[in-house]
């Protein structure tokens, strides 16, 4: 790891811990989450995510629960310490937007905000407005929106009440495509501009490569794992690795622009990364997502391809747990890279921890 | 045409059913708001005498209330006690007795309301900052409000209806006592039955408008 990472700034960040008990389930989770960006819980239905969130909100009792955010105790049932729900400064985002049908749009966002104390607003009305571009619908009813439009909404809504936490519940997963399309940018305006720790829960990979920092995997009411998206998607222990669209992501700046091909490069590690299109702006920070599957490996560096992207690399390990293929985790300039071959190639080529050969890159997806 | 007695009682009814509802509203709201949300093992007690008024025969009802509320009973004693005096045969006593007859025409009509709330909109008030009394009176309330409509005229309409309970406790006593249905039980006995037809017609008038209003805005209110 990059030693100037591990000397950060004192930050509290989220701590949780909670233990439940339903009759066929249970909740069994201790977190530790970074005080800023989005966090995603994932995990399948049933996994105890939004079980996790909804603790996290207050809307669920633990039995034995621990809560401190950014320094505020909120739960501490050793200590008898319950702060509830409507006294938590936090916004919930709920799968389906749940507005207020009585209300329209404009006293849907002020429900929450005047029940603020002014001074504690931080985020204005109309920034959250603007934000979530929802200004033309202010004095419609909500029966009278898309559902994209109502969810847009609900985040404003959750906003205006200047959290100090954001939790969201699969707020995409009742949209179609077209309508989480359209959501998407919001969210991330949202990272990029506001400085308001994001819990997210999702069961969409696609979701969570485009807005998480840190990934929680969840499985049975218990964390599987916790971390940083780049160490926690490459990890061969973790279901991900084996997924049929396993990736990890890497961030990069944008170094050049190639106009005549459409070619973008970016840079990472030192590294050159060619992808198509011209979508970004040059010198801007962005983030990419490799697919395992979309990595091959060769013995030596070979430009007589039409694979434009072929790093030099490292085998961290090897895990062949499903039938005729392997995975092999790489080390590319300090970063994780997935590949997922043949087991016959693999064996052929003598592949084995430590080796050096070369990556190639078949195809790199910009996310953001 | 109507008499004077009449036109008494027809005031003393709209006005023993006024109150009654504004009671019953009081009372009725946090009772069903109650039996809409626990999960207490009481619920299905509370819910079965808070429906028993539906099954028993009225005068079952009035004899229970005159025991309880005479001179030697339990509330009787109570309210001779603090001063008031005895409730039977007095439009206070009529009062009781329709609160209790028209108890589950109020809170059956309100607890599915609530019901129909669900818990959704509580917690997004919650995370909203909103108290338990504030989410009642910004979201149920609002959200409750055909409800309450339903619940106010069937507790108007039943208590207009009465007439078991008013003659065990209430009697037979002339702008104090004596309601609509009484009195058309009076004409008949004294075989005025031009006077009985027009007050049972007002009657069933009046329950069929009640009725119809009722419905024609439950299927206009079809979200």
């Amino acid at each position: 790891m990059n030693p100037a990472a591990t000397v950060q700034a004192p930050d509290p960040g989220i701590e949780a811990r909670f233990r439940l008990v339903w009759s066929g389930f249970a909740l069994d989770a201790a977190l530790q989450l970074p005080g800023r960006g989005v966090s995603a819980l994932f995990g399948h239905s049933g996994s105890g995510k939004t079980t996790l969130l909804r603790c996290l909100a207050g809307l669920e009792r633990a039995t034995d629960g621990y809560l401190a955010v950014r320094g505020e105790l909120w739960q501490d049932d050793a200590r008898g310490v319950f702060v509830p729900t409507h006294r938590r400064p936090l916004g919930y985002v709920f799968q389906e937007a749940s507005l207020f049908p009585h209300l329209s749009v404009r006293r849907n966002l002020e429900f929450g905000q005047k029940r603020v104390a002014t001074a504690e607003r931080r985020v204005s009305l109309d920034f959250a407005i603007e934000l979530l571009g929802i200004a033309p619908l202010l004095e419609r009813m909500p029966e009278r929106l898309s559902g994209g439009e109502r969810q847009r909404v609900a985040i404003a809504r959750a906003l205006a009440t200047s959290p100090r936490l954001l939790l969201m519940d699969e707020p995409l997963a009742a949209l179609d495509a077209q309508r989480k399309a359209e959501i998407l940018p919001y969210l991330e305006r949202l990272h990029g501009e506001l400085d308001i720790p994001v819990v997210y829960v999702s069961h969409a990979p696609e979701e969570v490569a485009r807005l998480a920092d840190h990934v929680v995997l969840l499985r049975d009411g218990r964390v599987l794992a916790s971390g940083a998206i780049e160490e926690v998607m490459p990890r061969l222990d973790l279901p991900f690795a084996h997924d049929e669209d396993a990736f990890v992501v890497v961030d990069a700046q944008v170094a050049e622009r190639d106009e005549r091909f459409a070619l973008t490069r970016l840079e990472f590690g030192g590294l050159p990364l060619w992808i198509t299109g011209l979508d970004a702006p040059l010198g801007a920070q962005v983030r990419a997502r490799v697919l395992a599957r979309d990595v091959s490996l060769a013995l030596a560096e070979r430009h007589d391809s039409s694979i434009l992207n072929v790093l030099p690399a490292r085998v961290v390990s090897l895990d062949d747990a499903s039938p005729g293929r392997t995975l092999v985790r790489l080390d590319v300039a300090g970063r994780a890279l997935l590949a997922r071959i043949t087991k016959r190639s693999a064996v052929q080529m003598g592949i084995a921890p430590g080796m050096s050969l070369f990556a190639q890159v078949k195809g790199v997806a910009l996310l953001r | 045409m109507m008499s004077a007695a009449d036109l008494a009682a027809i005031r003393l009814t709209l006005e023993l059913a006024a109150v009654t509802t504004a009671i019953l509203l009081v009372i009725g709201t946090p009772v069903a708001w109650w039996l809409a949300r626990t999960r207490s093992r009481l619920k299905g007690v509370v819910g079965a005498v808070v429906a028993l008024p539906l099954v028993l025969p009225p005068t079952v009802i009035g004899f229970y209330l005159l025991l309880l509320m005479g001179p030697h009973g339990p509330v009787g004693q109570l309210t001779q006690a603090l001063g008031i005096g005895l409730l039977p045969f007095s439009f206070a006593g009529l009062v009781v007795g329709s609160v209790f007859y028209s108890l589950p025409f109020v809170v059956q009509p309100l607890q599915q309301a609530f019901e129909a709330i669900g818990e959704r909109p509580l917690e997004v008030a919650a995370t909203l900052r909103a108290g338990a009394l504030d989410t009642f009176f910004s979201v149920v309330l609002p959200l409750a409000r055909p409800g309450f409509v339903t619940a106010a005229v069937l507790g108007f309409a039943h208590t207009v209806g009465e007439f078991g309970v008013v003659l065990m406790i209430g009697g037979n006593i002339p702008e104090k006592t004596r309601v609509v249905s009484v009195q058309i039980y009076d004409h008949v006995e004294a075989l005025e039955y031009a006077q009985a037809h027009w007050l049972s017609a007002g009657m069933v008038v009046f329950s069929f408008l009640v009725l119809f209003l009722l419905h024609s805005r439950k299927r206009g209110s079809v979200r």
